[in-house]
Parts: structure tokens; C-alpha cells; sequence
């Protein structure tokens, strides 16, 4: 079963959610946990397992190969995303506004530009335990998120054969996020009841419901704000499935990297209750 | 020499626009004959993506040498840039394009 | 004019809470633009009345006239993204997947593929409750986030700015270090880091500070929550200092932010402590965009 661990807003608790509700479902049974914030990933700063696979990750470009280039333009005049240029003396390829749709290599009357390979990043695979915990990380500089992002979500889907998959997802609600939910049976919403939380968080709602996917919430820093945000489900009949406190000795226990879930007793009893519910909808 | 400035309206006496890419007009002197171009650069930003390289293809068809700005082009366009041999001159931004040059002839700017 | 664009890497260390303080404590005459575009915040707080709108039309989703396919699959044949799905021997674009790319409106033997923008959000111009004008706009849903709808916003906002004798443009970025984050920091005066001790807020910071540091921009950084972890605090300002940013504040954690915020009010105007500590914040900005 794949859960992913969204939230409209950043800074809501996704990570410390995702950290904790895996490693608590792996003492129970064969669990993954996968880092799709590719842009900004954190769990590995929770996460202390044996790194057991590591690689590069790619995306095929086209490189231009002058031997039997007339410099026709067709290339420039095909590329939708602006990323072959005809300059005086070639033709420019720009990595990180390709989309590798291949067209203006495949349109090439004289086949000068073939696809090659080129990083965007790192992928590791660690292990703790019955955790298996997938790190996908994109280079500085390197401008899209979604290409690493949908191989990771291959790599997990070919190779590993976990019961749950837990995702921690980037926030918000463009291509990155919509990508990361796109394999989930559940969605879970980490919302956090503030005014600016509530807001980003009704966009998403919006989004994962287009999307036609099932969500539950989980109300993080429970305390901080107002009720709107449990009015609102209520309303729209959305299960909230887990209250965690607005504590502070949980931040100070985050800002170290440490995990929370078998330290506090009622956060052992806020995984259990997630857990309850992922395993009700599984069936 | 054939100098392009990045600027946010024409004339000699319009501010350096800091960006590259996106500058809103491009403006254009050419030392050897006195003859001065203004470029209105919007059409580039229209694109969501890309506009350096687009906005440095322009001044290499204008067989520009010499480019006047403010931060500095990015990644993109500085390849295109550098591939037509064109030098690039940062730092001038706040000035106007008048001021602009006459702090360029006085080496008082940074070549990049 | 000068341009200030607040950013952090990581969501949550409370840069819309800093930005939209210091549009409070800022000079009279300064411009606000939002660029956060994906989950604009500003909005929530300055209650803003819309003077104009204008929709955003940036992708291009492939669409099918059937009136002229002729059903040969080239199409299907050529896709990249599994956009074009085959069904009892007819050809359907599957929007969700369709990347805008245009390869099969070359191949189509009949021309009967055209690329049709698509509104992807709406840009909006508000007059606020402080008296200063607003520029933000709203992304839809799965829509593609760009330079351009930054840039865009940015844009306005300058080009009112420089019709109205405003001395300052202050600027909500966007998070993470991708494509419309490099689009907030283009044409930037000075950028103001906001971070959190945390490892996780440290981590995205020295990420974030990377990227600036390729476009060459004055950096000065806000720590946020300061009190949370005193170790991670210290090894913030070490960076910090060695990285030539100027230390432009350390406010502890206190309730008086999310106190604030329930009651739609920036902190600065909530907590009279506060307010100085922005103000103090926004002198620094004026010293560090004033003359060199």
C-alpha cells in the first residue's frame, strides 16, 4: 500500500510526520520510506540506517554533433521550451530547460543531435532494520524536480517489495507535488491550523480531490491556531485521524534530528492510531 | 565597437536594467558611426522559460561586442555570450546608459 | 528603487511572517509583491481589495481535431510521456500526463494537432490595508510554476513602483532552490535569508546561499526561532559570517508569531517588542541597499 505525506504549506510537519509514522509502522512490519522532496531533502537527517545502494540519477538530453549539422534551425524551430538555440557558429543545447521530449532530436534531417545522458542527481538506498529509506536528492542548480522524481517513484516500485510505502512529498501544489502523489492509495494531509497553514491547505484539498485521491488529515501543532481547520473537514466529511500537540519539546527534538515517536507516550499513541487507519484502508 | 545595454526604456538617458534576460529593452550604440537602436525586449518575457539565451541570441545577431549591465547574465545566456566572443561589463546598475558608458570607458566597471 | 526579496529554502522558518512584518515597519511608499505563487500567504494578512486582475496563460496542453485525424497513431508512436492513449483504434490526449512539448503537432500527417495555452493562474493588483499596493497571483492547481509568473509579478510591481516615486520594492519569495526561486532573485538589491535552528532549516540554508551566491547578490539573514536549538544557532552565525552575510536579526521562538497570524495581524504589529526588533531589521535594509 503507498501513503503519501503531503501538505499544501511547507514547514507544516511532513518530514517529522513521515520520519516518525515509518519507523514506527517498521517495527511492526516491512515498511519504506522514500524522500520526494528531491529539491530540499531532510529525512536523512533522521534516519540513521546502512547505506546499502547508491547512484547517479539522469535524464537524456540531446548534445549536438557538428559533423553533418547544416545548421537548418528545424531544432530551434521544434523546441517548445526554448532550449535549442541556433547561434552563429552551432547550435546551443540548454540542460535544465530540456523537457527530453526527444522531438528535436528525432526531427533532425541530418541526426545532430543525439540523446545522451546527463546527472541530476543522487539516489541512496539505506536500511534500519525493516526499514527500507530512499533518498533522492537533485543537484543545485539543476531546475526540475519532476524527472527525479518519477525514478524514484520507479526504483521503489521495481525494487523494493515492501508492505507500506510511506513518500514524504515536496509541499505545495505544483508539478512536484502532483507528481510525487500520483502512485498513492492514500493520501495523508499534514495540516497545521494557522491561518496561513488553513489556506494552503484548502488549495491542496482542492488539488488531491481533482486528482480524485483518497485523503485523511493529520492535525500537526494541534493548539497553535484555530478550529477551522477540523470545521472544515467536518463540513467536507475529510477524516482527521491524528491530533499532535503544539509542543515544544518536540521542535527542540526535531531541530536535533532526532525521532519522537517512541519517547512520548502520546505520540506512540498518534502513530498507532495512522497506522490503524492505513491498515483499515488497505482493505 | 558595437555596445549593447540592458535598459528599462530607450535612450541614452534610461536606467541600466540590472536583469538580463528579462530586461525590458535592450539599447544599442555603435561606437564607429555614432548610431544608437533601442530594442524592445517584452516578447522574451513572455516565455516562461529561457529568456536568457533568447535575450543573448538577439545581441549576437546584432554582432554586439561589448555588453553593459547590471547583476550579470545567468548560466544560460552567459554561454550563448561568451560563444560570440562578446565582453561582458557588470556593476552598472542604478546608472543610466549615458553614465553607464562613460564608466565603462573609464575602466570603472567589472568585467565579467 | 531598490528590490528586496525575502527567501528561506526551507517552508515553515516564517518568511511570509518576516516579510509581511517589514511591510509594516517599511518606508510609506514601498511596493509589496508576492511570489510565492504556488501558496500565496501575503494576501491573509494585508486583506487586500483587488484593483485588477489579468489571467496567466503560460503551458500548452496537444489537443485532437478528430474533424481532420485520420487515426494513423504517429502520434501515439512518438509521445515521451504517455500523454496519447489508443482505444478501439482511436488516438486521446491524456492532459494530465500531456507535457506541452508539441512533438506530435509536427508529426501529425493531417495538422490535426494544435497547441492550445492553457490559463494557468490569475495575477492579481490589490490595495492593502497599509496603504501599499500588492502584486501576487495565484497558481492553479498541478499548473506549471515559472520564471515567467514570477518574473511577472515582479515586473508590475516594479514598473508601478518606478511610476510612483516608491523607494523600495519588498519581495516574498519562493521556496526551494528551483526555477521560480532564481526567477524572485533576478535584478535583487539585497536578499534577506530567513532560517530556523534546526538541521533540517540549516541544511536547505547553506542550499539557498549557494544558489544566491551563482547571481552574486548581497545576502543578509534573519535566524528565526533562535532559541530552539542554541548549538545549531551557533553554527548558523558561524556560516553565516564566514559566508560575508550579515547577521540582520535573531528573534526567539515565541507565540506572538502564530498569535499574530490567528488574529491577521503581522507580528510586528501584534508585539510592541517585536516591532522594534523589525524596525530595527528594516534600517539594516536601507543601510545594506544604500549606496556602496
Amino acid at each position: 500500500m503507498k501513503i503519501a505525506i503531503a501538505s499544501g504549506k511547507g514547514g507544516t510537519g511532513k518530514t517529522f510526520v513521515a520520519t516518525n509514522l515509518a519507523s514506527y509502522i517498521s517495527e511492526h512490519e516491512s515498511t519504506s520510506l522514500t524522500d520526494l522532496d528531491v529539491e530540499e531533502p531532510n529525512s536523512a537527517l533522521f534516519i540513521k540506517g546502512d547505506r546499502i545502494f547508491s547512484e547517479e540519477k539522469f535524464k537524456v538530453i540531446p548534445e549536438w554533433d557538428r559533423s553533418d549539422c547544416t545548421l537548418c534551425g528545424k531544432c530551434q524551430d521544434v523546441c517548445n521550451f526554448h532550449a535549442v538555440l541556433k547561434v552563429k557558429n552551432g547550435i546551443m543545447v540548454f540542460p535544465e530547460l530540456c523537457h527530453s521530449c526527444y522531438a528535436c532530436s528525432e526531427l533532425c534531417p541530418y541526426s545532430s543531435l543525439p540523446m545522451k545522458p546527463v546527472r541530476i542527481g543522487t539516489l541512496n538506498h539505506y536500511r534500519k532494520g525493516k526499514l527500507d529509506f530512499i533518498e533522492a536528492k537533485l543537484d543545485i542548480g539543476e531546475e526540475q524536480a519532476v524527472p527525479l522524481i518519477s525514478q524514484a517513484g520507479d526504483y521503489v516500485n521495481y525494487h523494493l517489495k515492501n508492505n507500506i510505502s510511506v513518500c514524504d512529498c515536496p509541499p505545495g501544489t505544483a508539478c512536484p507535488a502532483i507528481e510525487s502523489v500520483k502512485d498513492a492509495d492514500l493520501v495523508l494531509l499534514v495540516a497545521e491550523p494557522t491561518a496561513y497553514g488553513f489556506h494552503d491547505f484548502t488549495l491542496m484539498v482542492k488539488a488531491m480531490t481533482g486528482l480524485k485521491k483518497k485523503i485523511a488529515v493529520i492535525i500537526n501543532k494541534s493548539g497553535i491556531g484555530n478550529d477551522d481547520t477540523l470545521i472544515f473537514c467536518e463540513k467536507n466529511s475529510i477524516p482527521v485521524i491524528a491530533k499532535i500537540p503544539h509542543y515544544r519539546k518536540l521542535a527542540v527534538c526535531y531541530s536535533k534530528g532526532e525521532l519522537v515517536y517512541d519517547r512520548f507516550g502520546f505520540m506512540n499513541s498518534e502513530m498507532e492510531k495512522i497506522y490503524s487507519y492505513i491498515k483499515e484502508s488497505a482493505e | 565597437m558595437k555596445i549593447a545595454f540592458t535598459t528599462k526604456g530607450k535612450g541614452w538617458d534610461s536606467e541600466i536594467d540590472p536583469r538580463f534576460g528579462r530586461t525590458e529593452f535592450i539599447f544599442i550604440f555603435d561606437e564607429d558611426n555614432g548610431e544608437t537602436e533601442s530594442i524592445d525586449n517584452s516578447g522574451v518575457s513572455e516565455h516562461a522559460h529561457g529568456a536568457g539565451p533568447m535575450t543573448a541570441q538577439i545581441i549576437t545577431e546584432k554582432n554586439v561586442q561589448v555588453l553593459i549591465t547590471g547583476n550579470g547574465p545567468g548560466g544560460n545566456a552567459e554561454r550563448v555570450i561568451s560563444s560570440a566572443g562578446i565582453k561582458t561589463f557588470a556593476g552598472a546598475g542604478g546608472m543610466t546608459a549615458k553614465q553607464a558608458y562613460d564608466a565603462y570607458k573609464k575602466n570603472k566597471l567589472k568585467q565579467i | 528603487m531598490k528590490e528586496i526579496v525575502v527567501i528561506s529554502g526551507k517552508g515553515g522558518t516564517g518568511k511570509t511572517s518576516v516579510t509581511v512584518s517589514l511591510a509594516f515597519v517599511s518606508s510609506e511608499k514601498t511596493v509589496l509583491a508576492d511570489c510565492d505563487v504556488d501558496a500565496s500567504d501575503l494576501p491573509l494578512i494585508l486583506k487586500p481589495e483587488t484593483v485588477s486582475q489579468e489571467d496567466f496563460y503560460s503551458s500548452e496542453l496537444a489537443v485532437i481535431d478528430y474533424g481532420k485525424c485520420t487515426d494513423c497513431g504517429k502520434c501515439f508512436g512518438i509521445c515521451k510521456f504517455n500523454a496519447i492513449e489508443k482505444k478501439d483504434g482511436k488516438y486521446y490526449i491524456n492532459s494530465l500526463n500531456c507535457e506541452g512539448c508539441g512533438y506530435c503537432s509536427h508529426v501529425c500527417p493531417s495538422e490535426a494537432i494544435s497547441m492550445v495555452k492553457q490559463k494557468d493562474g490569475v495575477l492579481r493588483v490589490s490595495d492593502t490595508r497599509l496603504g501599499k499596493r500588492l502584486f501576487h497571483a495565484e497558481l492553479g492547481p498541478g499548473a506549471e510554476n515559472s520564471g515567467k509568473l514570477v518574473a511577472k509579478v515582479k515586473n508590475t510591481a516594479k514598473k508601478y513602483a518606478r511610476e510612483n516615486g516608491s523607494d523600495y520594492v519588498l519581495v516574498d519569495g519562493s521556496p526551494g532552490i528551483g526555477c521560480p526561486v532564481i526567477s524572485s532573485l533576478s535584478g535583487a538589491d539585497l536578499v534577506i535569508l530567513v532560517t530556523e535552528t534546526t538541521l533540517s532549516g540549516f541544511h536547505d540554508l547553506k542550499r539557498v546561499v549557494e544558489l544566491v551566491k551563482k547571481f552574486r547578490i548581497r545576502m543578509g539573514c534573519v535566524i528565526n526561532k533562535a532559541d530552539i536549538n542554541s548549538e545549531v544557532c551557533a553554527d548558523i552565525k558561524e556560516f553565516i559570517g564566514s559566508e560575508g552575510i550579515e547577521l540582520m536579526s535573531e528573534i526567539n521562538y515565541t507565540e506572538d508569531f502564530p498569535g499574530a497570524i490567528s488574529s491577521g495581524l503581522s507580528p510586528a504589529e501584534y508585539s510592541p517588542e517585536l516591532k522594534r526588533e523589525f524596525e530595527s531589521v528594516w534600517n539594516k535594509t536601507m543601510k545594506l541597499t544604500g549606496d556602496k
